[in-house]
């Protein structure tokens, strides 16, 4: 799935059954193995996967749905899936390692409502981190958020010559996508937008998100919806996440980038372009 | 001048006898500065640091040997030896900047000049570099990068005849091919034959370089201690001396005809184009487990055009005078076998401290045999007047061959 269709594609799973009480059953397959992925235009990097893509896909589901993950492990290496969240312990990820050709189901109730992630929990982490066994895990609250246009944007980097350090830095899995002509994120005027904002990038201690000629209520973690701040920049540590909403008031091109100038140089920029409504 | 002449005689006296002392009083004068040395070392090692007016902190010094990349389980394996002056003890291990549990063998505290392996279940990735640090118990950090993990050969069949048959494309089969060109030297004229012989020592002289060259490459990565550069003059000049003794001995013992000198110089140089490709076989296998390069048919074929030349070498000397086709066999076998031994030892048990040696006596052997055909070549000056054109061109014919294909293996 290229970083366009990724944008806003969210996984709900199967939805086995519907309680009486207005949550769900839901059952999600996700599967590791090795592949090489375009990471920027021309270069292609060994990754590790969840499903065929890095980031993974982005996991949703409602606050106290029963989840029923089963993860296959067709990689080379040892893996696991460790949501973050509330659930058991032997539903962590941590302990029970899944060997090659190996499975294992995660279940439990989802809760807090909230942005989440997932990721494989095997030692050495800052491998199988920045291999790319990761992706996004929204909660969404008992009452649904404002309707709004949604989109996931994970933030992430790959070290293609394994030195410890990345050559690129991507929103959603490729460098510069969303500043190449014809893949611009396109928006309408008034239209309330909500990014789902996750940073998962591996060597650097944090990563940011800017937009331009605009503000955005943050909503930190996604877990309280009376809670915000009204910004332009948001720092993110790795692991941390964030829910931003927000609207463009007049038409034309936006950037958005990390606000480390070194990042959105090396691929972590793009471009939102807003068409009049209506 | 006059000079007193009692002290003189006195002197004159006291030199004739030490000149003739009893065989105890000998073993005395040897034992003497013995004795004085032992209180000295004495006197210092009781003394110790305080000989110093600075308590400096001790210098640790550690050196990796060889590591070692195993699966089912997936294993690090390091060999390390303590090069610096004083014991030291490991006290944490980190794979690609990650603290790892290890056990190590035979104990965290290493002797001066002692070793140890230290072993890491870790589940490597084939193909990523990875790095090993040992951080020692007064914070001294040592570090070896491995730039491509791979799968480190063990002696079993597969390697074994895989090695094989390295050696045989690189070593053997191009000595037999060069030999291949004796009948048409057989046709050759006196002066073109000289030529030939130039041209050979052209070539030799190349390949001695190269050798050193790559020896004191080899040196830079070994310890200190053990004093690489020295080594390797030590082992060029041990070599040379050895052969120039055999080849004496030879000349002196057998009939002098110039077909026997011939085929004794070209033993001599198989044994030196040998003891080269030993070395040659060391790198190519050393460079397959340490996953540095990519032994595609390119560099097998670059090696195979480059040894060609050297079976050139070999039959020169005995254009003139002929020779049996078993000596051409088993001159053949001994320049190019050793290319599957140095494979082997470089594949399953490469140390950079062999390598060294080895490459430093296949130099000296490959100078021993430039000194004789000098000898040859050069005996003739007083009779010729200096080396002819054709001699002066196969001189830098032969370098220049040597240099170009090298070029095909050259990195």
């Amino acid at each position: 799935m290229d970083p366009g269709k990724f944008l806003s594609h969210f996984d709900y799973g199967k939805v086995v059954e519907e309680r009486p009480n207005g949550t769900s059953v839901r059952e999600y397959e996700l599967i590791a193995e090795d592949k090489e992925i375009l990471v920027a235009p021309g270069v292609y990097y060994p990754a590790w996967v969840f499903n065929g893509t890095v980031p993974g896909p982005t996991l949703r589901c409602r606050e106290g749905d029963l989840l029923r993950v089963t993860f296959r492990n067709a990689s080379k290496h040892d893996h696991t899936i460790h949501f973050h969240g509330i659930h058991p312990a032997n539903m962590d990820g941590v302990y029970e390692i899944v060997p090659t050709g190996g499975s294992y189901t995660y279940e439990y109730v989802a809760e807090p409502f909230g942005l989440f992630l997932y990721h494989c929990h095997v030692m050495p982490l800052r491998k199988h981190i920045s291999k790319g066994l990761y992706g996004a895990f929204i909660v969404d609250p008992p009452e649904p958020r404002e309707a709004a246009r949604e989109m996931v944007m994970v933030m992430n980097g790959f070290d293609v010559d394994f030195d410890g350090e990345n050559e690129f830095y991507t929103v959603n899995g490729v460098a510069n996508y969303y500043l190449q002509p014809g893949r611009e994120v396109k928006l309408k005027t008034g239209e309330l937008v909500r990014v789902y904002l996750a940073n998962l990038t591996e060597f650097d201690l944090i990563n940011s998100f800017h937009i331009h000629a605009n503000v955005f209520r943050l909503y930190r973690t996604g877990t309280r919806l009376d809670q915000y701040e009204v910004t332009d920049t948001v720092m993110l540590c790795q692991g941390e996440r964030s829910v931003l909403e927000f609207s463009y008031k007049y038409p034309g091109k936006y950037l958005f980038h990390a606000h480390q100038s070194e990042f959105a140089e090396l691929g972590w920029s793009g471009i939102f372009e807003v068409s009049a409504h209506g | 001048m006059d000079e007193p002449q009692g002290p003189d005689s006195a002197k004159g006296a006291q030199a004739a006898s030490m000149t003739s002392p009893s065989l105890p009083g000998k073993v005395a004068r040897v034992l003497l500065p013995l004795a004085a040395l032992g209180v000295m070392v004495w006197f210092i090692l009781a003394r110790g640091a305080s000989l110093s007016p600075v308590q400096a902190p001790p210098i640790e010094e550690l050196t990796f040997e060889r590591v070692v990349f195993r699966t089912n389980p997936s294993e690090i394996i390091a060999t390390v030896r303590n090069t610096g002056p004083l014991p030291l003890t490991v006290g944490q291990v980190e794979i690609s900047e990650a603290i790892w549990d290890y056990s190590i063998t035979p104990s965290p505290t290493i002797p001066r000049l002692g070793r140890a392996v230290v072993s890491v279940a870790y589940p490597w990735v084939e193909g990523e570099p990875h790095g090993v640090t040992l951080i020692t118990s007064t914070g001294f950090k040592f570090s070896h990068e491995v730039v491509v993990a791979l799968e480190t050969p063990e002696i079993n069949t597969t390697y074994m005849l895989f090695f094989t048959g390295i050696g045989i494309y690189v070593g053997v089969i191009p000595v037999f091919l060069g030999l291949l060109w004796f009948p048409f030297l057989r046709s050759l004229g006196r002066t073109w034959l000289d030529a030939l012989l130039a041209f050979t020592m052209g070539l030799l002289v190349f390949l001695g370089v190269d050798a050193l060259h790559e020896a004191l490459e080899i040196g830079e990565r070994v310890a200190g201690v053990f004093q690489p550069v020295a080594l390797v003059v030590l082992g060029t000049a041990g070599s040379f001396l050895l052969l120039v003794a055999i080849d004496r001995h030879f000349r002196k013992s057998g009939p002098a005809s110039a077909s026997s000198e011939g085929l004794v110089l070209s033993y001599l140089i198989a044994t030196g184009i040998g003891l080269h490709n030993l070395g040659e076989g060391l790198a190519i296998g050393a460079a397959y487990t340490l996953g540095e390069m990519a032994m595609g048919s390119f560099l097998v074929l670059g090696f195979t055009i480059h040894n060609t030349t050297e079976g050139l070498a070999i039959v020169a000397p005995i254009a003139r005078g002929g020779a049996k086709l078993k000596h051409l066999a088993l001159m053949g076998l001994i320049a190019g076998v050793p290319t599957i031994a140095g494979a082997w030892i470089g594949g399953f048990t490469y140390s950079d401290l062999w390598s060294l040696l080895f490459l430093a006596v296949g130099a000296g052997a490959v100078f021993q045999v430039v000194y004789a055909l000098g000898r040859i070549l050069l005996g003739k000056l007083h009779e010729t007047g200096g080396l002819s054109f054709p001699s002066l061109a196969g001189l830098a014919g032969g370098f220049a061959i040597m240099y170009l294909t090298a070029l095909l293996v050259a990195s």
